[in-house]
């Protein structure tokens, strides 16, 4: 019989992660995170869970203790968001650089200043370059099996995941969720094998100074400098969209449940009006789908799951059809527009797909998204596609102030 | 979908109360149930509310809830600084923990809306529920629920609250609720809504 629990977000990642039976944990709480750090330290508190749980004094150090055990050969988690994110950068890109498998839950939450509790997305998306895998889940059931599927995608390409779902929204909200046997998750999830092994018996030099040009090692052989090494980065990435589709399909075979790998879709065969996000705004847009479809709109949607690797030609073939593209998201780079926004007209450049795209730029701050507001935005898209006024653009949902 | 608001006070449990809902309905077969706190930082004795949205197919909104059908309120007082009932949908309900009429909360020009009252305070001094002192009006306020809207049935209340309680704890808590159903107040009669 299936386990299904009535569980907030917080509490899905923290049952995957234990399903998931990492050695060493390490996290500074920070809200809406708070909560996993919380269930993750009872869990090991009570023997639930076997693992090392290293209290550290900031979000930096908390990624350290991880790099240090994961190039140790251990199997590692941690959590956080907004600043606390912000304040792990460096080490982000330390972790990825060292193609360290490292698993971390991204409870997104806008940044400061203005200071801010409340759900955006501009805390990952202010990380997109650090070589991270970023995926988006859509509801807590997503949370649980996309933490799952993180740890074998990241062991398998030996690039860190971030696993991002939208705080409170989802981390504070209850809903049902089927929690997998642990026998189950076991049977899907290989034991981690570390690229390098820090081994006190052969004691090495991990990361040390690359020059610009290849060096031969100790025993003569012409070794990667800097920039082939991260070609390689480069290169991991690229190979993930594979992975993550095919660890979504296998996920899919053996516990009944498709997150859709790179992306999902939904309505969008006959599709003209395209919408697409990241996140429980896209589940959102399903709706607002759904209702155009009853105004006689062709209306569907293309949730992005994986943000980086960026699912470019999954993108452009699920959308060969829009006549108009809206993409709905909860960040933006300032002086341009919405980085999804970007990256999608980027993405689409030259293959054919050439419907206008309108960037909407919604709850920054926990700011309501109101299904209302996304049919008025789509309703006057529309009309301006036939009346030939409705190019590139950017727009603000409720949102007041000068345009 | 029905939306559900619960409008209470720090420390009055509103949160548990639908949280207790959310499972009563998954027990009852709905697919789709939420439960959300207001989003945000909590301070015993100031306003807050929780939501709780029950659907036979998964949820798919997030957004707060505006209008919704049913509001429960655990604290006479927040009428003073908000207008619940206008909030309400044509034909929605209103249940107030209160020892007054129902006809008393609603608003002169509305007629559409259909209110209860029960006496949640008593009935948590007789079922002797406290928590710091303060009578527990929550749970009794699930009986009413149940009393005057049909999507919900005693039965799976009692299982819901066995989720979320000790068992000793879930007994008690659940005479206090049978006690609500049977002693909630309906202005405009007995029936139940359909």
């Amino acid at each position: 019989m299936s386990d299904v629990r009535i569980i907030t977000g917080n509490e899905a990642a923290a049952l995957a992660v234990t399903l998931c039976e990492p050695q060493v944990l390490a996290a500074y709480p920070i809200t809406p995170q708070t909560k996993i750090a919380e269930l993750l330290s009872e869990y090991t508190e009570k023997g639930i869970l076997k693992a090392e749980y290293v209290r550290v004094e900031s979000e930096h150090s908390a990624l350290s203790v991880l790099i240090a055990a994961s190039t140790a050969g251990a199997r590692t988690f941690t959590a956080t968001c907004s600043n606390g994110l912000l304040y792990m950068h460096e080490q982000l890109h330390w972790a990825a650089g060292s193609r360290l498998p490292i698993v971390m839950c991204c409870v997104n939450r806008g940044v400061g200043a203005p200071w801010s509790i409340f759900n955006d997305q501009q805390d990952a998306m202010s990380q997109r370059d650090t070589g991270w895998i970023q995926l988006y889940c859509r509801d807590n059931q997503e949370i649980i099996d996309t933490v799952i599927q993180a740890y074998r995608i990241a062991e398998e390409v030996y690039v860190p995941v971030m696993v991002c779902y939208d705080g409170f929204i989802l981390s504070h909200t209850m809903m049902p969720v089927e929690v997998p046997k642990g026998e189950e998750v076991k049977g899907f999830l290989p034991p981690y094998r570390p690229h390098t092994f820090l081994d006190p018996e052969r004691p090495c030099t991990i990361n040390p100074v690359f020059f610009p040009w290849r060096r031969e090692n100790a025993e003569g052989v012409l070794c990667d400098g800097y920039m082939e090494m991260r070609r390689k980065l480069q290169n991991g990435l690229e190979r993930a969209k594979g992975v993550i589709a095919e660890t979504s399909r296998e996920y899919a075979e053996r516990f009944g449940r498709d997150c859709g790998g790179l992306i999902w879709t939904h309505r969008t065969e006959d599709a003209e009006f395209i919408m697409t996000g990241m996140g429980s705004i896209a589940a959102e847009t399903t709706l607002a789908a759904d209702l155009l479809r009853e105004e006689g709109v062709r209306a569907g949607v293309v949730g992005i799951r994986s943000y980086r690797p960026f699912p470019k030609e999954a993108l452009a073939q699920a959308m060969g059809g829009a006549k108009l593209i809206m993409v709905l998201e909860k960040c933006l780079s300032y002086g341009y527009e919405g980085g999804v926004a970007s990256d999608l007209k980027a993405a689409l450049y030259g293959t054919g797909v050439d419907a206008p795209v309108v960037g909407v730029i919604a709850g920054l701050g926990g700011r309501d998204v109101r299904i209302d507001d996304m049919l008025t935005a789509a309703r006057e898209s529309l009309e301006g596609l036939k009346s030939g006024q409705c190019g590139n653009r950017t727009l603000w949902l409720n949102c007041h102030g000068e345009e | 979908m029905n939306e559900i608001i619960w409008h209470g006070r720090g420390g009055q449990g509103v949160v548990l109360a639908s949280e207790v809902l959310a499972e009563a309905a998954y027990l009852q077969g709905y697919k789709g149930v939420t439960s959300a706190p207001t989003f945000g930082p909590e301070r015993r004795g100031a306003p807050l509310s929780a939501s709780t949205r029950i659907a036979d197919e998964p949820i798919r909104i997030f957004s707060r809830i505006e209008r919704p059908h049913i509001a429960v309120v655990l604290d006479e007082s927040l009428f003073d600084t908000m207008d619940i009932a206008g909030t309400l949908r044509e034909g929605g309900i209103l249940i107030v923990n209160s020892d007054k009429p129902p006809e008393r909360f609603i608003p002169g020009k509305t007629n559409s809306i259909r209110a209860a009252t029960v006496d949640a305070v008593s009935i948590a001094r007789e079922y002797r529920l406290f928590v710091g002192g303060a009578p527990v009006v929550n749970t009794p306020l699930l009986g009413a629920l149940a009393r005057v809207w049909n999507g919900i049935e005693m039965r799976n209340i009692e299982r819901g609250m066995g989720f979320k309680m000790s068992p000793p704890a879930a007994y008690n808590n659940f005479q206090a609720a049978r006690s609500a159903f049977e002693r909630t107040l309906v202005n405009g009669g007995e029936g139940r809504e359909e």
